[in-house]
């Protein structure tokens, strides 16, 4: 499985088309919740397959299963019956030691209120996955710098998170989440707490990683991101109705 | 980067991690004073014991040196049956009493030991010389601030004092020769030292040949317990003391300091512990939404863990430091205070300070500190990542 390039040389900055290979196949997916004595159906039977190099919007009404369908394509949750292969590894079932190695190396995550580390520069951020990947010091700074300077952010490498705008902190999670040049970026509201300008910024950011190889699923009610991706993706009740 | 975390997370709320710091400074303070202490008494007991040399001392059939005011008779009989045994090197009678001395209408009542200066292991000789003649005395500082005596002056000392009938059985004149300092001697306590021969004539008949203690150097390389043992057989009616059999006696004398000390050692490790785990429990129940992100990108469990522990680690550290420059402190200002006790020689130390202490005491707050973060970095790193998330964002 190729890589996305995003950045280095084979950042030709050629579009990328889908390829025919699958690179997530979910399954009869399927998640139930307990709400106290209450059994949820967040998902009931879902089948899907993104194909490398796609761009995916999920959409639908708050409630209908697109951020459990997205955790569980990125394994921080496991399905209840059902399976989620990515690039061809049934990742449902993986223990937590695996499933976490996984998701380090192979799955860029971006949250809608973007979760990085207050402590930390942006710099430091984007650094921390590849920290934790046992990649040595020069060579993730060198990766660091070089991704931020990608999401427009070069000269701010050493503010942390608090002197950033919620546009830029969003950039710095997007640089972290391609730390490892995973072969999956996933979304969750990138745009839900940005302003209409940020936001457009973070879509056209969003077009250009993908065009650039970058295989991305977004989870969103934003119409704008919906139509800038490749595929839009409906669901309503826990199943897909349309996609 | 870990490292760099968990700083970072310890310098983000400065004014409760420096609190924090304390509250464990003055709990390792605590800590490092007790386990000074319960080590502390007997190890300066033994350094005094040893201070001259002397390993072996005889003492009254059943009594310890100067426990009571029993006496050991004929001195020059047991000396003679010591001199049998070519490994005991120096012998050293000493015979306690207690004198007046006369200043202006008060008595001044000072306790006097009579000893051979030549070989004598009492005292250290600060100034001036010892008594080497039967009419001079050396005294202490102690003694020469009561009675205002001062090197070359005579003073009239007397013994025997009966405070009913304000009789005395014999009074001499004496010259001040020397300042001393006992090396047994208690805190404020004047004292004197002068011939042994001089006091056991004033202290009349019944001890004109009497030792209240002797103390015996054993030959470099000879066995000090086989010593002992042969003094035993030989001088069945006194009884014979080593460094060992001391420090056996000394031990469970001081059962109930050690019990003490460890009790609330124990209770200061577990208050240092409390602090720290409160710290950290707070301290990541604030940060689950950051933990399940970390969890998210990749972090594994056990990295989070490490981080969290380190911060615990750090703070336990941090205040076990400053809390050794504190212990030593308060271990110096309470020694002070103890050390001042009625009858207890003052050169005992209560809190000896021993390296080992300071890295028992580090040891034992490093570990402390380990295990307060252990769990609640390992709770929040097994939440489940994707139901964190949510709740956080709901919140």
């Amino acid at each position: 499985m190729t890589r996305p390039i995003v950045l280095g040389s084979a950042s030709s900055g050629a579009e990328s088309a889908p390829s025919d290979s699958g690179l997530v196949t979910a399954r009869d997916l399927a998640r139930d919740y307990l709400m106290g004595k209450e059994r949820v159906h967040a998902l009931r039977g879902v089948n899907l397959d993104i194909a490398t190099n796609d761009f995916v919007a999920i959409v639908g009404p708050s409630g209908c299963g697109k951020s459990t369908l997205l955790n569980l394509i990125g394994a921080i949750d496991r399905p209840t019956t059902g399976s989620v292969a990515i690039s061809g590894r049934n990742v449902a079932g993986l223990p937590d030691r695996e499933a976490t190695r996984f998701r380090l190396l192979n799955i860029g995550f971006v949250f809608q209120r973007f979760y990085l580390m207050p402590t930390l520069s942006a710099l430091e951020n984007v650094e921390l996955p590849m920290a934790e990947a046992g990649i040595d010091r020069a060579e993730r700074t060198s990766r660091a710098r070089e991704l931020l300077s990608y999401v427009g952010l070069g000269p701010r490498e050493r503010h942390r998170p608090t002197e950033l705008s919620g546009g830029e902190q969003q950039r710095v999670a997007i640089a972290r989440a391609l730390a490892n040049r995973p072969l999956l970026l996933l979304a969750d509201e990138p745009t839900g707490e940005l302003d209409a300008h940020t936001g457009a910024e973070i879509i056209e950011l969003f077009g250009k990683l993908n065009v650039d190889g970058t295989t991305i699923i977004v989870v969103t009610h934003d119409e704008e991101l919906a139509q800038s991706a490749r595929r839009r993706v409906h669901m309503r009740d826990g199943r897909i109705v349309d996609g | 980067m870990r490292f760099a975390l968990a700083r970072a997370a310890l310098v983000r709320h400065r004014p409760r991690t420096i609190l924090a710091t304390l509250g464990v400074a003055v709990a390792a303070a605590m800590l490092l004073d007790m386990v000074m202490m319960s080590t502390g008494m007997r190890e300066s007991f033994r350094e005094l014991l040893l201070s001259r040399g002397f390993q072996i001392r005889l003492a009254p059939k059943g009594t310890l040196p100067f426990d009571t005011d029993a006496t050991i008779d004929s001195v020059s009989s047991v000396i003679a049956a010591l001199r049998e045994n070519p490994d005991l090197t120096t012998i050293s009678p000493v015979l306690g009493a207690s004198i007046n001395v006369r200043v202006g209408n008060r008595a001044i009542t000072s306790a006097s030991l009579g000893v051979n200066p030549r070989v004598q292991g009492d005292y250290e000789l600060l100034t001036g010389r010892d008594p080497l003649a039967s009419n001079e005395i050396a005294v202490n500082e102690d003694f020469q601030r009561a009675t205002r005596a001062r090197f070359g002056d005579t003073i009239e000392v007397s013994i025997g004092y009966d405070p009913q009938t304000r009789s005395v059985t014999q009074t001499r004149k004496f010259v001040v020769t020397g300042r001393v300092r006992f090396l047994y001697g208690a805190a404020n306590q004047p004292a004197t030292a002068m011939q042994l021969a001089t006091l056991q004539q004033m202290s009349g008949l019944a001890r004109s040949d009497d030792a209240s203690l002797f103390m015996i150097r054993v030959r470099d390389g000879a066995n000090v317990e086989s010593a002992r043992a042969w003094i035993e057989r030989r001088i069945p009616t006194v009884g014979v003391i080593s460094i060992e059999t001391a420090m056996a006696q000394v031990d469970e004398r001081l059962s109930y300091f050690r019990q003490l000390a460890l009790i609330l050692g124990s209770v200061s490790l577990f208050v240092g512990f409390l602090l720290v785990t409160t710290l950290m429990t707070v301290s990541v129940n604030e940060r689950i939404g950051e933990i399940a992100v970390m969890r998210a990108i990749g972090v594994a469990r056990w990295h989070v863990v490490q981080q969290i522990v380190l911060e615990g680690i750090a703070i336990s550290l941090a205040g076990a430091i400053a809390g050794l420059g504190l212990g030593l402190v308060t271990a110096k200002y309470l020694n002070a205070i103890l050390s001042s006790f009625p009858g207890l020689p003052m050169a005992i130390d209560f809190f000896l300070f021993q390296p080992r202490a300071v890295w028992t005491a580090l040891g034992l707050l490093a570990v402390s500190g380990m295990a307060a973060g252990v769990y609640p970095a390992w709770r929040a790193a097994s939440l489940p990542v994707a139901t964190t998330l949510r709740q956080e964002a709901i919140a």
